[in-house]
């Protein structure tokens, strides 16, 4: 059986278009918000990418740290990140849902009863940003198993060696970090640089849903829209921010700026 | 599975093909983009420490920069008002810069040279790293970056103008606890997005293994020039011999006890046990932390059941941190080493003790050794012998001693 996260891959190659793919921490700013965001952007955005927040994240940048610290400080737990999917997902069964976290969240659950957490709350995949390649073969391997996709990541950094090792270990979907930078970094690679490494991991294998993350915005989007998808991240987590200061409600105005993403890549 | 220190293959070595100990901890739990940078210093120190050339380098900049050996003295008072065991010291705060972290800066820069770099960056939590890194890379001709908590930055001062005077730039941090912990994830944070340029310094036994590696192979210099004092003295490697170190990352530990691994000697380590009756200990090996993950290696670290990492207080910066080096997790569970912990007062009292009766002045952090130094002397025959690691001078401590102890004496 196809998985979701493919179906949705094919249903945007056929749109002729990437696939938008948002990520927002669970719990920022609150639970309920934060499930209210996830109802309201799956409109508009076609994967979801939800954050298990960690207090020492060593590969993300300003505004995502400051998502998670909201998060945490509302007190949100693994459990909770379970339910807010779970009841996602009961309104929206077929939207994909990513999980995206760092590993010792799960080491401290225990492999299997994290990925029982998975299944039980349909997450259909997971992203984890300090397990690398070939470290994370045998859990790779048992999400793998359960159906659910482990996206692997490559960077620029990722020689050519390298990089054929991964594709052939991915499962339906594979990220491209577009520079050396944590999350929420300033574009400063050129979006033709990047898509020329783009098509470099694209030629190894070009049936691999191959997608685009790190420093995406509403101005550099339209640039890179001829990727199977792209990642925006830190800017909506600003959004949330931006919102709070300004009293105003995050859900609506993360709900526009998601609108206006995907305006920039139809 | 049962894990035993091996004999004749230094610790460093002695992981597995995925860089754990023991076969649980260390490894690399770090972002792909570290992964190639990770992999060409691997493979660049692996090369550096074979090449008698680069020894010789490295031995010339020990002997001239670092001044070596650095003293091994008798702390006759000390022994005679304790009555018990004979205790000595090995003055490792005689080295440039007052600390055993200038043996890392100086390899890490050397490396840097070789690898081309042009730029380093490192944590600090008490400050000596910081001012050791940025030392080495004025010498070297290096820019230096250092993260430090804003914590620290305020209470470790003299280190703080130190780094200024050396040229090189003081990132304060200002997230979490504002210090080592926080300063560490935020130097790796920075070397993410400029590893191409940039060398980083990990200025403990911790992180990815790499850094684990060359940190202990670099403070492995202070017991090359201890077994040697030790044997000029006693003749020998003497049977009931216990060497005690303070232990925050681990460095000056793994340092002061490498070339004895493969005696007798007994080895305790000294954890930072936070202020009396106080919860927020750093001292995951003394209380019985789990394993968890933190800055890109398997250890005991303090962190709640999610696996949320800990907070933690103590007296001394330079032992404020949640986690420990896997080398340290992999002594404890092997039952090489024996670790304990001393609170704030504690170590107070022994760096008050030690600074009226000897020519010494510890600072806070080998305080926390001295502290259990004193507290097992008495206790013992006068043929055993107690050897503690004086890494680091209490001048950078003035201002909390006097704090504390309403006046500082040196
Ligand atoms: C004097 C001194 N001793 C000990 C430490 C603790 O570090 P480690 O355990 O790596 O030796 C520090 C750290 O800053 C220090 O400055």
């Amino acid at each position: 059986m196809k998985s979701k996260i493919r179906l949705t891959f094919d249903k945007c190659k056929k749109a002729k278009r990437p696939a938008l793919i948002t990520y927002t921490v669970a719990g920022d700013n609150t639970k309920n918000n934060s499930l209210k965001i996830l109802n309201k952007i799956s409109k508009h955005a076609d994967i979801l990418e939800l954050g298990f927040p960690h207090n020492t994240p060593i590969a993300d940048g300003g505004q995502i740290q400051g998502s998670s610290h909201r998060a945490l400080k509302n007190g949100i737990k693994l459990k909770d990140v379970f339910q807010i999917v779970k009841k996602f997902k009961k309104n929206n069964p077929n939207k994909p849902v990513i999980l995206m976290g760092y590993f010792n969240l799960i080491y401290q659950n225990g492999e299997n009863n994290f990925l029982k957490s998975c299944k039980l709350s349909g997450v259909d995949g997971l992203i984890i940003v300090d397990l690398p390649y070939p470290e994370n073969k045998i859990f790779a391997n048992k999400c793998k198993k359960k159906s659910i996709n482990f996206i692997q990541l490559l960077s620029p950094t990722t020689s050519k060696e390298r990089m054929k090792k991964i594709v052939k270990d991915s499962h339906d979907m594979i990220y491209y970090i577009s520079m050396l930078s944590t999350t929420g970094g300033k574009l400063k690679v050129s979006p033709k640089k990047i898509l020329k490494n783009y098509n470099i991991i694209k030629r190894v294998n070009p049936k691999k849903n191959l997608v685009i993350g790190f420093g995406i915005t509403d101005k550099t989007i339209s640039s890179l829209k001829s990727a199977n998808g792209l990642v925006v991240g830190s800017m909506l987590c600003k959004t949330i921010t931006n919102s709070l200061k300004m009293r105003q409600n995050p859900v609506t105005n993360l709900v526009k700026v998601v609108y206006s993403l995907k305006r920039k890549i139809i | 599975m049962s894990f035993k220190i091996k004999k004749n293959i230094p610790l460093i070595d002695q992981h597995d093909k995925n860089f754990m100990y023991g076969g649980k901890f260390g490894g690399n739990f770090i972002p792909e983009t570290l992964k190639k940078p990770i992999d060409d210093l691997t493979k660049l120190f692996a090369k550096l420490r074979k090449d008698k050339k680069f020894l010789r380098e490295r031995d010339q900049y020990f002997t001239s920069y670092v001044g070596t050996p650095t003293p091994f003295i008798k702390l006759e008072n000390l022994s005679d008002s304790l009555g018990g065991a004979q205790i000595y010291a090995k003055v490792v705060s005689e080295a440039n810069g007052g600390a055993h972290k200038i043996y890392n800066a100086t390899v890490h820069c050397l490396i840097a040279k070789k690898a081309g770099k042009k730029y380093v960056v490192g944590d600090t939590g008490a400050g000596y790293a910081g001012k050791m890194l940025s030392m080495a890379a004025k010498k070297f001709g290096l820019k230096c970056k250092i993260f430090m908590g804003a914590k620290d930055i305020k209470r470790q001062r003299p280190n703080v103008v130190a780094i200024r005077k050396n040229g090189a730039e003081i990132v304060p941090v200002t997230t979490g606890s504002q210090t080592l912990v926080d300063a560490v994830s935020e130097c790796m944070r920075y070397w993410v997005s400029n590893c191409d340029t940039t060398h980083m310094c990990v200025g403990s036994t911790v992180g990815p293994n790499i850094f684990i590696k060359i940190c202990a192979w670099s403070t492995a210099q202070i017991s090359r020039e201890l077994i040697k004092q030790v044997k000029e003295e006693f003749g020998k490697v003497p049977k009931n011999l216990k060497l005690i170190n303070c232990v925050g990352g681990g460095s000056s530990a793994a340092g002061f006890w490498n070339e004895f691994m493969d005696t007798d000697a007994e080895f305790i380590g000294v954890e930072a046990g936070g202020p009396k009756n106080s919860r927020l200990h750093a001292a995951p090996l003394t209380n019985g932390s789990k394993i968890g993950i933190l800055h890109g290696a398997a250890q005991y670290v303090i962190q709640d059941k999610e696996g949320q990492i800990g907070s933690t207080e103590s007296i001394s910066a330079g032992l404020d941190y949640p986690g420990i080096s896997p080398l340290h997790c992999f002594l404890k569970d092997t039952k090489r080493a024996k670790y304990t912990s001393a609170s704030d007062e504690d170590a107070l009292k022994a760096y008050q003790l030690v600074s009226k009766l000897e020519n010494i002045s510890p600072s806070l952090e080998p305080s926390h050794a001295f502290a259990e130094a004193i507290r097992i002397a008495p206790k013992l025959r006068s043929s055993e012998i107690i050897i503690v690691n004086s890494c680091g001078d209490s001048l950078k401590d003035k201002d909390i001693i006097k704090q504390r102890l309403g006046s500082y004496t040196r």
